[in-house]
């Protein structure tokens, strides 16, 4: 330094540049690494307990530390183990709808839709244009409503909690949709082997209309703050990122793989209910760190906008359940003057239908992966085992992969972009 | 813009008691001559101070401030716990009524809405939690599952009453959100009105008060 | 899907080790030779089926062999599922486990297991994943009780409270 700017610069500056920060940067390098402090080879393990605010339900996670790096994750669940597929053995098919939507408690109607599929594929039963479409429609609803859900939870892990309450409001649009169709608001029993239970009410496309357009302004909205914020962007840009081989081999399917940049979605490569009628787009990831993950499914709420748009202008006309009597409740008004409608309406609510034996496999799109229904029949009334396979049950052995190396709040970052569904995973 | 002593520009006559503190309202210092208290006697006097002054016992005021802030436990462990969100978001506010500070930790809530079906391994964490929660607590049970079993009656769950104490079940699967601030607001009821906290009554469990 | 004769053709290559086809409402299952297992899933990665969808448990009490398991694979480039099933009876329930090969077995297996009673030897970690760990008994066997709560109704109740006094 030559003294005419010794002498400029303050006392303070010049001690400044005399130390090096190198050390401090990085006190979990090695010793002998240039800029490295001493390490410590204590491990300790931490219990993420059951109860967690920021486990996305009644996950536990076994970490293993050194430091804040994260050496080993291991996973406990069962806390919220319901026996469902055990209780589906005991109730009729159409009794099993209600059960089965409960596993995975923020994509009900896709539970319903991957047990119906199986059992009409089982049954060989059709189901008409317009229930195919007003299942789309009610699917992709579905779909928005567990992204915002997700959207929301993850943000108040990172910190943010007023994302939160605005994907609440959302929800609530949502919510009051699925009210108008069904009755309910979560858990719906609106999709029924054959069809839909009723056909969509009179108010109910106006107000979708409405929704739609709000919808992707809102999304718009929740992208700018959230990729205006150098945290987010900071927690989420390169932590955590896992290639497709390794994805692929763990069985990952969904958001998660279409982050790492394999365009896999069944909804294109082998539609089912009148999917390829529709136009929308896959979002693809390139890294597959965290960012894309959070990229790709706030992407993928705009495509479901579009979907659910094409599926209400194109709604055809037509029965909203399939004819077959010996499959389907008849209508109210025929109960009164046809006999064998009679009798049809007594042995289905009583006994239920019977489906013919064999196995069957259904799987879809749900907003987590791939969900598929595995139904076995014996010739009765009753199905003889039901096996939902479950996205994030699969999605969840990702995880130690994923948090190997980064630290504990890279972690939790993971955890929020896994989009885990406990009650999906338990079962 | 007239400011009074704390800077408000709020005009005092429309407050109707020509700017006075709580402390002149107490001794009349907006009477006249003979209306003044110490001119007062006997039924006058009383209804002056019953204008003036709310009387309560300790244990009233305490429940009441008890039951119009509870925290509760922030604790979702299946689909009643996305209605227990609803709840709590824009539209069926919780915060309206003052039950809007959710705490991670059991020791700091006082509340535990118990949201979402409890299988057989989570119960003796369930309980474990409750026991961590200071005195004085509560428990609301929302959702079929907690209650009873719910939709399902299977080896895998367990019915919240068998472990712990309830003060308010919430039926529903899951129970709208108007239904479970429907319960809460039991709840605050059954504080208000019993502030010995009936459960330990009702549950055969009197004297099993922690003391000092 | 394969179709029926894809289907045959696939089979005839695995050879000695499946033991029936079955070709029902458009999807292929092949029904093999417990012993083969590890065998069977590399051929037919080999062939393009590289992707593990999910295995799944069935109890198929009374018929024996009682306890089966299946595999379903997915081939991606060409959208293809097909199913590999084997069964074991209850009085030898072992299976060599896939989980080495195919990393996302693991927690899959561990829950053929706990519900099932299947054991896979090999498999890393098998211990209970679903249940208690100390949980005796495998739930979702057909013979076990599906258990739970008497419903009390209301005009039940005065009996039920004598009953407990």
């Amino acid at each position: 330094m030559s003294p005419t700017e010794d002498r400029q610069l303050s006392d303070y500056r010049r001690r400044e540049q005399s130390i090096t920060l190198a050390p401090l940067e990085d006190p979990l390098l090695p010793a002998d690494v240039e800029g490295g402090a001493e390490t410590t080879t204590e491990l300790l393990t931490l219990n993420f307990g059951p109860h967690h605010p920021a486990t996305h339900g009644v996950l536990r996670l076994l970490v293993t530390l050194q430091g804040e790096v994260v050496l080993d994750v291991k996973p406990v669940i069962g806390y919220v183990h319901t026996g469902i597929e055990k209780t589906a053995e005991d109730k009729s098919y159409w009794k099993v709808i209600p059960v089965v939507e409960r596993m995975d408690y923020l994509s009900y109607y896709f539970n319903a839709m991957a047990f119906c599929g199986a059992v009409e594929r089982l049954a060989e039963v059709e189901v008409p244009r317009r229930a195919q479409y007003l299942r789309v429609i009610h699917l992709e609803l579905n779909r928005i409503a567990s992204h915002l859900i997700w959207l929301g939870t993850s943000a108040l892990d990172l910190g943010s909690s007023s994302i939160f309450l605005y994907c609440l409001r959302e929800r609530e649009l949502i919510l009051d949709l699925f009210e108008m169709s069904s009755g309910q608001r979560m858990h719906t029993r609106y999709f029924q082997v054959g069809g839909v239970i009723e056909d969509i009410p009179a108010g109910f496309e106006p107000k979708l209309r409405e929704f739609l357009k709000i919808m992707p302004v809102r999304a718009d909205e929740y992208g700018a703050i959230l990729n205006a914020n150098e945290i987010v962007l900071q927690r989420l840009r390169g932590t955590c990122p896992l290639d497709q081989q390794t994805l692929l081999s763990l069985g990952v399917t969904g958001p998660l793989l279409r982050s790492a940049g394999n365009p896999w979605d069944l909804r294109k490569a082998d539609p089912y209910s009148s999917y390829e009628d529709f136009e929308f787009k896959i979002p693809v990831g390139t890294v597959g760190d965290n960012y894309d993950r959070f990229a790709v499914r706030l992407a993928e709420i705009y495509e479901s906008v579009k979907i659910i748009e094409q599926a209400l202008d194109g709604l055809p006309e037509g029965p909203c359940i399939t004819e077959d009597r010996k499959v389907a409740l008849p209508p109210r008004h025929e109960l009164a003057t046809s006999m064998e409608a009679l009798i049809h309406h007594f042995k289905l609510v009583t006994e239920g239908f019977r489906v013919p034996p064999g196995e069957v496999y259904h799987p879809i799109e749900s907003p987590r992966g791939e969900l598929g229904c595995y139904v076995r029949s014996d010739g009765s009334s009753k199905p003889a085992r039901v096996h939902m396979r479950d996205p994030s049950f699969v999605n969840l052995q990702a995880l130690a992969p994923m948090a190997r190396g980064g630290y504990i709040a890279d972690m939790i970052a993971a955890t929020a972009m896994l989009d885990p569904i406990l009650g999906g995973i338990d079962r | 813009m007239k400011r009074d002593t704390l800077g408000s520009t709020v005009d005092p006559q429309t407050l109707g008691v020509r700017g006075l503190n709580a402390h002149q309202l107490l001794r009349g210092a907006d009477l006249e001559g003979a209306n003044q208290p110490a001119h007062l006697e006997g039924e006058e006097l009383e209804g002056y101070v019953q204008e003036r002054v709310v009387t309560t016992t300790l244990n009233s005021a305490v429940a009441w401030a008890r039951s119009n802030s509870f925290f509760p436990l922030a604790f979702g462990l299946a689909c009643c716990a996305m209605e227990q969100f609803q709840t709590a978001g824009p539209r069926m506010d919780i915060a309206r009524f003052g039950y809007e500070a959710f705490r991670a930790s059991p020791r700091q809530a006082d509340l535990i809405i118990l949201a979402g079906r409890v299988s057989i391994k989570m119960a003796p964490i369930i309980r474990r939690l409750y026991d961590q929660m200071l005195e004085p607590k509560w428990a609301i049970s929302m959702g079929a599952c907690c209650s009873s079993m719910g939709v399902f009656n299977n080896y895998a769950l367990v019915p919240a009453d068998k472990f712990m104490p309830i003060d308010v079940h919430v039926p529903g699967c899951p129970p709208r959100p108007e239904a479970l601030m429907h319960g809460v607001l039991k709840l605050r009821k059954l504080v208000q009105d019993d502030p010995e906290q009936g459960w330990r009554e009702r549950y055969d469990a009197v004297g099993t008060e922690e003391r000092p | 899907m394969p179709d029926a004769t894809g289907l045959e053709l696939l089979a005839q290559d695995l050879g000695d080790a499946a033991l029936e086809t079955v070709y029902f409402r458009e999807q292929a299952t092949i029904v093999i030779d417990p012993g083969e297992v590890r065998a069977v899933l590399q051929r037919l990665r080999s062939k393009g089926y590289a992707f593990m969808a999910g295995v799944h448990g069935v109890d198929y009490y009374p018929d024996e062999p009682r306890l089966g398991v299946l595999y379903e694979l997915l081939d991606m480039a060409r959208v293809d599922r097909v199913t590999v099933k084997l069964r074991v009876p209850t009085s030898a329930p072992e299976v060599d486990s896939v989980t080495p090969e195919w990393p996302t077995a693991n927690h899959q297996e561990r829950e053929v297991y706990d519900m099932f009673g299947v054991v896979f030897r090999g498999h890393p970690d098998l211990r209970r994943i679903l249940m208690p760990e100390d949980y005796e008994g495998h739930p979702q066997q057909r013979d076990f009780p599906i258990g739970g709560e008497p419903v009390i109704f209301t005009r039940d109740e005065s009996k039920w409270l004598e009953a407990r006094e």
